[in-house]
């Protein structure tokens, strides 16, 4: 556990927990600019959050233990994520843990303790938004993992660490097929992963779309504001991810204030023009029938074996 | 006489006084003590052996022609020892969970120690004799049992054929291909058919193989050989579907290594491709299967399928690097299929008897009726629920730890073995990948929707938690399953002894010897108890102190939601079956009835769905066809009039004659 990685694991979490309502609320403004609105500013999802926390917990009749956690276990598996992936810092602070699969199947733990508590409201809802979100969960994983297999093969291991480290010493690696294709897949899943258009509409309430939504539709007070920042910390996180594994430039290689300096910058600069991007490009979709999710899937899916496959032959 | 021996001496002699107590007068208290004495022994002994203490016996006496021989080394302790520890969770649970007339018969009760007996003598047998009478003693034994409850219904009796014949079937595949062997080996002792196998002409040594592969693989519940195991587990008594699920699957995975690597010594690659290829369809077509089921204890069985897919993976892709020369890799990949042996066994167990307890519980295993099972039954909820996570590949439960091996050994291999593996391993890690997606909303499925949110009928309401003897059985399961998960370095000295070549070492960070990867699934889970705690902490302090407050749920103004509004399993699975529509072909069964008066007033909408195996419908559908018109044709031979037998008596006995006269 070096000092770099120790720093490193105590700016990001901090960055990350402060600075994913303002993503959400940049990537809202540019929407709404857009689309000829005003928009409410970039810190109106912190007034909200501050809003949810003053009132008072309700506890939906009939539910256990199960839906009363599910939001602390959300916030703390993203949270151990936003510590151990290199973000700002090019060393991990619990490099054991900063593993790809490790990274990924803790954000699922998240996905599944969520879809759980929609389970145990037991209302229609509830029920509609866990089937749905499982479905698309079920299908996500294979494209992840052969995306990130084609990722870590060419560095020989998934430790995160070694493949952002591994792209800083030979950047030419990011223009080569495989890291192409495999961003390709990798930007469709985040997409899904982090319910934006077109799988998930973060903005409505209409049952016949709601996914995240649905299940979430119980929670009020404190609860709810747990699970917004959650969401808002996924999509920074998973955004975070894809910027550091195509273009790690900029991420401190030394424990010095410039150095962390600039890898905080940087990784705001690059975490902010992915989420405008994404934003501007939700103006111009519309949102998927459910059904043809998979479909959209499927062919990213593809592009990551592709991947796999240019890794092998271009080799 | 070592540690080894003693302990293998003491869990046939404790299993068989019981069998005989249980002649005398069956009671499940000492039945389920004796049995759990026994696994405890076996325990013991495999440790044993896996820490070096082998040991061999032969009794050349007991059994005719080959006499009894066995022996203990690394590999076999794994597998006794895993059955032992099975057998000490199903025996505890057995205690109390016994209590009907059905299952406490005297067949019954005896056929369970002499089962787990069965159980432990195959991974020690030491010549094929032994191998194959130890191996037809756990099948009959296993069979009385499947059929214990037959009074229930006809389904209880047509599982036990559809077992009875496939196993058998497995049993003379084995047969033949042991007899083969040994017949080109001139002796049938294990040494010897290791010192043979090595010389064996590539044909012969293939026909070995793949015969021996159809018998074990049969066992292990692989597709397309699985049609038996969601039939016969869930009509077993659950301590029963647990020893089967989680012991008995195993030896076929035992049974194959011991062929495929130890005796005939690795082989072609075709071999290994084969067994991957096998695994992979299995793994996913399993949990595909689970995932549209509603039947909780079925669902069971079918992950087991899966499961025992992922494992052939991992020894797959051993016998793939090992043929490739790649032996650091073969033995992390085993390794990680080992592991996969033993939690799977852990978690399967405690999900089997937490299954047991709702069925103990409601006398239902519908998941469509069943829910709100978490304020009557707190205990077998928190069990299931952590035998939940263990089966679903996420940090940090069980399966996590050896998925994460076995991915880290088919990442590795794709620069090791050429155009073969090039192709090989993307697609397994896709389906490794997909299985455990699918998994996972399996999972949240049989755990939401069957013990969370609201009753879905009367039986559930009336529930009640299971007598101590049942949790304790459920305690022991899950302290394996947490040991595996949060430490398995405890475990892995022992899986790298079995699987020949230590492959991972440290204590609290699993490092990989050979290729570089790290994992610490302790550290990992502290950090998230330490972030949860910090969450807390932080939302203390920060929000508004007031007393929480119950609400009603959200009803969209409609007044409170009755039990049929909220999602069932079937609605849960419905988008992942239209997803996998092609795959799966369900069958649906839309009833509009409407009034008299009018065409465009309904009176009642009547929905069926049923999902067959698609498997099992196009390959043993027409053998089954073609077995009944055999016999149909064959009834009209006999219609019953008694000249007609004297006649057929008449020209038999003169078509010897005849036959005699001109042979002579």
């Amino acid at each position: 556990m070096s000092a770099l990685g120790l720093v490193g694991g105590v700016v990001q979490p901090v960055l990350i927990v402060t600075g994913s309502p303002l993503l959400v609320g940049l990537m809202r403004q540019v929407r709404a600019r857009l689309e000829g609105r005003a928009g409410a500013g970039v810190g109106q999802p912190w007034r909200d959050l501050r809003k949810l926390m003053r009132k008072e917990r309700i506890t939906p009749r009939g539910t256990s233990e199960v839906f009363r956690f599910a939001p602390l276990v959300l916030v703390a598996t993203t949270l151990v994520v936003a510590v151990v992936v290199p973000f700002v810092a090019a060393e991990s602070a619990v490099d054991p843990a900063a593993d790809l699969f490790a990274v990924v199947a803790l954000l699922a733990l998240g996905a599944v303790a969520l879809a759980l508590a929609g389970l145990d409201t037991g209302t229609a809802f509830g029920g509609m938004g866990a089937s749905r979100e499982m479905t698309i969960l079920a299908l996500v994983e294979p494209t992840l993992l052969v995306a990130i297999f084609a990722l870590s093969v060419r560095v020989g291991s998934t430790n995160l660490g070694a493949i952002v480290s591994s792209t800083l010493h030979d950047p030419s690696r990011v223009i080569s097929p495989v890291s192409l294709l495999a961003a390709v897949a990798l930007v469709v899943v985040i997409v899904a992963e982090t319910g934006r258009i077109p799988v998930d509409n973060p903005s409505t309430h209409l049952e016949l779309t709601m996914v995240h939504e649905a299940m979430v539709l119980e929670y009020a007070g404190p609860d709810l504001a747990l699970v917004e920042l959650a969401s808002a910390m996924r999509l920074s996180v998973f955004l975070g991810l894809l910027a550091n594994l195509f273009a790690p430039w900029g991420i401190a290689a030394e424990a010095t204030p410039l150095a962390l300096l600039i890898g905080v910058l940087a990784l705001v600069v690059k975490v902010g023009v992915l989420g405008g991007l994404l934003a501007a490009a939700e103006v111009f979709v519309a949102k998927l029938r459910l059904f043809r999710v998979p479909e959209l899937l499927a062919g990213s899916f593809l592009l990551a074996l592709l991947a796999v496959a240019a890794s092998f032959f271009l080799a | 006489m070592n540690l080894a021996a003693t302990g293998m001496a003491a869990a046939v002699a404790i299993g068989l006084v019981t069998a005989l107590l249980a002649v005398v007068r069956a009671r499940p208290a000492v039945v389920g003590a004796g049995t759990a004495l026994t696994g405890a022994a076996a325990m013991a002994a495999g440790a044993a052996a896996l820490s070096g203490g082998s040991f061999s016996l032969v009794l050349p006496g007991v059994l005719p022609l080959s006499g009894v021989a066995l022996a203990l080394d690394p590999l076999g302790g794994l597998f006794v020892a895993v059955t032992g520890g099975v057998a000490v969770a199903a025996g505890i649970y057995s205690m109390s969970y016994v209590d009907n007339p059905d299952l406490r018969a005297r067949g019954v009760q005896v056929a369970l120690p002499v089962f787990v007996v069965a159980m432990v003598l195959v991974p020690a047998a030491a010549n094929v004799g032994t191998l194959l009478v130890c191996w037809e003693l756990m099948a009959l034994a296993s069979l009385v049992l499947v059929v214990a409850e037959h009074r229930r219904g006809p389904e209880v009796a047509s599982a036990g054929r559809w077992y009875a014949v496939m196993t058998h079937a497995g049993f003379v595949s084995v047969l033949i291909g042991l007899m083969v062997f040994a017949a080109h080996a001139q002796g049938d002792s294990f040494a010897a058919l290791r010192a043979a196998g090595r010389q064996l002409s590539p044909v012969v040594a293939g026909v070995v193989f793949v015969m021996t592969l159809a018998g074990f693989a049969s066992k292990a519940g692989i597709v397309p050989l699985h049609a038996w195991l969601p039939r016969a587990h869930p009509e077993a008594p659950s301590h029963v579907s647990a020893l089967m699920s989680a012991a008995m699957v195993n030896l076929g995975v035992y049974g194959l290594v011991r062929i495929g690597v130890d005796l005939l010594g690795g082989g072609a690659a075709w071999w290994w491709l084969l067994v991957l290829g096998l695994g992979a369809v299995s793994a996913v077509y399993g949990i595909l299967q689970a995932a549209l089921s509603s039947d909780l204890k079925r669902l069971l069985g079918q992950s087991t399928t899966e499961n025992m897919g992922l494992v052939l993976v991992g020894v797959g892709a051993a016998g793939l690097f090992a043929s490739s020369g790649d032996h650091a890799l073969a033995a992390l990949s085993l390794t990680a299929a080992l592991l996969h042996v033993v939690g799977h066994a852990a978690f399967k167990t405690l999900l089997f008897l937490a299954a047991g307890s709702v069925l103990h519980a409601t006398g239902s295993r519908d998941l469509d009726l069943l829910g709100g099972l978490r304020p009557v039954m707190p205990v077998t909820t928190a069990a299931f629920g952590l035998g939940a996570l263990a089966a679903s590949a996420l940090p940090p439960g069980t399966a996590f730890v050896s998925e994460w091996l076995l991915l880290q050994a088919l990442i590795h291999g794709l620069p090791a073995g050429g155009v073969g593996a090039a192709i090989a391993m993307p697609v397994a890690v896709a389906a490794v990948a997909l299985t455990a997606g699918l998994a996972v909303a399996t999972f949240v499925k049989a755990f939401g929707v069957g013990f969370l949110a609201r009753p879905r009928s009367e039986a559930v309401a009336g529930a009640h938690e299971s007598p101590f003897t049942m949790l304790a059985g459920m305690g022991v399961a899950a302290l394996a399953c947490a040991v595996v998960a949060l430490w398995p370095a405890a475990i892995l000295p022992a899986v790298g002894a079995a699987a020949g070549g230590s492959a991972v070492s440290g204590a609290v960070t699993l490092r990989l010897n050979q290729v570089t990867g790290a994992l610490s699934p302790l550290l990992l889970t502290l950090g998230l108890v330490v972030a949860a705690v910090v969450v807390a902490g932080v939302v203390r302090a920060v929000a508004v102190r007031r007393v929480r407050r119950e609400a009603r749920l959200w009803d969209c103004g409609g007044g409170p939601m009755s039990a049929r509004m909220e999602y069932t399993a079937t609605s849960f699975a419905e988008p992942l079956q239209r997803v996998f529509d092609d795959v799966v072909q369900p069958e649906l069964d839309v009833d509009v009835s409407h009034h008299q008066e009018s065409r465009y007033l309904v009176q009642a909408v009547e929905y069926r769905r049923k999902v067959p195996d698609r498997v099992e419908r196009r390959l043993y559908q027409p053998v089954l066809n073609l077995v009944t018109a055999w016999g149909r044709a064959g009834r009209g031979l006999a219609p019953g009039s008694v000249h007609r037998y004297l006649g057929y008596g008449f020209y038999a006995v003169c078509g010897v004659l005849i036959l005699l006269a001109v042979t002579r």
